[in-house]
């Protein structure tokens, strides 16, 4: 089979993983049917590889449904983490990390093995008031170059609050879903269904609209 | 398929508590050259900005910066980042400035995060934002069919009918990007063409793209999604409806220059003026690429007025003792 990795972005991706603090299982969720399960089997499977802190398994979604609804996962394919304790990071990559993508994928993986904060003291006083379930949307393009920023956003807020969860949402292989959200440009981020934005905005902008929840 | 833009280089630290010679504000074409110059100038150099790599983002295909033929907007700003990295420049991302001041001699540039670096000489180099029709229906419909990010969006309008508003090369580069996707596109321009004639050939050849010259879009109509625009023909003076599933406006950008307007001469479009030497009306004080009173908005302008600005900001240190 093919690489999809180049060379080169192979040889820059186990550098930039260099920065990875402490081992990680990364669960990839796939089904029958699927167009896009196969090609982001393979390349979580070349990812994986170029650092041994990162553990990889694939799973069924339906075969190992009880698994799948632990981590809230009801589409494929789907991507989660869990750190060295086995704790799920709280948020879910829907779709193929591929083109731009490829730089939320990388992102995830170094994040959810650090055990830094990702904020500032400010951001993470304000973090820690949210007591309601927050669930965040982000949905992106693989040639959008502004969407990576948003979903490691989204992503860090989910691992910083236990309350929050978060999901991309690669809008090509969900298109129904993007239509059900009326989305046509990207990177759009929706809070619990109800508040939404646009763009690669800071912190700022999630906490204003999260905290916007009732 | 990938494009990857990591850091792969170690970063020095970005120093809160140190007194720049030269601060860049911005992390485009403009900002990452003038701190490759300044730095090897021997100039303590930093860049504060909120993201890398600037509008040269959404360009697909970039083949006119010489000796990288080919290339395209995210590898051409990866390559700049590498080679900045190289020297190991402290840069300070994801943050905003809000307010820049000259107290005693220092620049003051406010962060959104209330934080204040400080700086003997300062570039501006923050580029611009894409500037809105300003017509009815634009702001309902933002982001319901309008868009501003042509690669970006596309794949939402696959067989669908898009019309590109705008005559400059970023029109017509969106209305080849888009003939990619979409069934039908349709530029609409107000008066004539200003893009590249190379440009105008490949979208004069691509079937999937037609074209309205002297012709004015005066609404957008839609409920949920964009439907339909007004036009108005320039030269019948007549109005018609034209059917259309989404809108791609580029018709210009607006300079980021709110947070120096009361410090230093704008001129009517709020672009900064400068002189020969990218200096703005404050001494010390240097602007360059997208956001400064030029208009040719090219990325190889932008690098080397960012590059002029180091020279000479360098110069003033030195002709002021330091």
């Amino acid at each position: 089979m093919k690489q999809l990795l180049t060379p080169d972005v192979t040889q820059q991706i186990k550098e930039v993983l260099k920065m990875m603090e402490n081992p990680i299982q990364v669960i990839l969720f796939t089904k029958p049917d699927c167009d896009t399960c196969q090609p982001t089997l393979q390349l979580l499977e070349e990812v994986s590889i170029l650092n041994d802190k990162i553990t990889f398994v694939e799973r069924s979604l339906t075969d190992d449904k009880a698994e799948a609804d632990a981590y809230g996962v009801s589409y494929a394919p789907t991507f989660v983490i869990l750190d060295q304790n086995g704790n799920f990071k709280n948020f879910r990559f829907n779709g193929i990390p591929a083109g731009h993508e490829i730089n939320s994928l990388i992102t995830a993986l170094i994040d959810s093995s650090s055990t830094k904060p990702f904020f500032d003291e400010k951001t993470l006083k304000r973090l820690e008031k949210v007591d309601k379930d927050i669930n965040i949307k982000v949905f992106v393009t693989l040639s959008c170059p502004h969407c990576p920023g948003a979903v490691s956003n989204a992503f860090r807020l989910a691992m910083t609050n236990p309350n929050i969860t978060a999901d991309a949402f690669e809008a090509q292989t969900f298109n129904e879903l993007s239509m059900k959200y009326n989305v046509s440009s990207v990177p759009k981020i929706i809070i619990n269904d109800q508040y939404e934005f646009l763009g690669n905005q800071p912190i700022d902008a999630f906490l204003a609209e999260i905290e916007k929840v009732k | 398929m990938f494009e990857f833009n990591f850091d792969t280089q170690p970063k020095n630290t970005f120093d809160m508590n140190e007194v720049y010679d030269f601060l860049v504000i911005g992390g485009g074409p403009a900002g990452l050259n003038a701190s490759l110059y300044a730095y090897r100038l021997g100039m303590k150099t930093g860049i504060v900005t909120y993201d890398i790599g600037g509008q040269l983002k959404n360009t697909n295909d970039v083949d006119n910066y010489i000796g990288l033929p080919n290339d395209s907007g995210s590898g051409l700003t990866q390559k700049f980042i590498n080679h900045v990295e190289q020297f190991q420049i402290p840069i300070l991302e994801d943050v905003y400035v809000t307010k820049v001041a000259k107290l005693d001699e220092l620049f003051h540039v406010y962060l959104d995060n209330s934080h204040i670096v400080k700086a003997k000489t300062v570039l501006l180099a923050t580029g611009s934002v894409p500037k809105k029709l300003g017509i009815p229906g634009e702001q309902m419909l933002n982001a319901k069919g309008i868009s501003y990010c042509a690669i970006c969006d596309a794949p939402f309008f696959k067989d669908k009918h898009v019309v590109v508003a705008g005559g400059g090369n970023s029109a017509v580069e969106s209305a080849l990007d888009l003939a990619k996707w979409a069934k039908k596109v349709t530029v609409i321009q107000r008066s004539n063409f200003r893009a590249d004639k190379i440009l105008l050939e490949q979208m004069y050849a691509n079937d999937k793209i037609e074209y309205m010259i002297q012709t004015k879009i005066i609404e957008i109509h839609g409920n949920t999604q964009v439907e339909g625009l007004t036009i108005l023909d320039n030269k019948t003076n007549q109005t018609s409806y034209f059917k259309a599933d989404g809108l791609f406006v580029a018709i210009g950008m607006l300079p980021n220059t709110a947070y120096v307007n009361d410090l230093i001469e704008l001129n009517v479009y709020n672009e900064v003026l400068v002189n020969h030497q990218q200096e703005t009306s404050v001494k010390g004080l240097y602007a360059a690429g997208d956001m400064v009173d030029q208009p040719h908005k090219q990325i190889i302008i932008a690098a080397a007025e960012g590059a002029k600005a180091a020279l000479n900001a360098n110069q003033y240190l030195k002709y002021k003792g330091e």
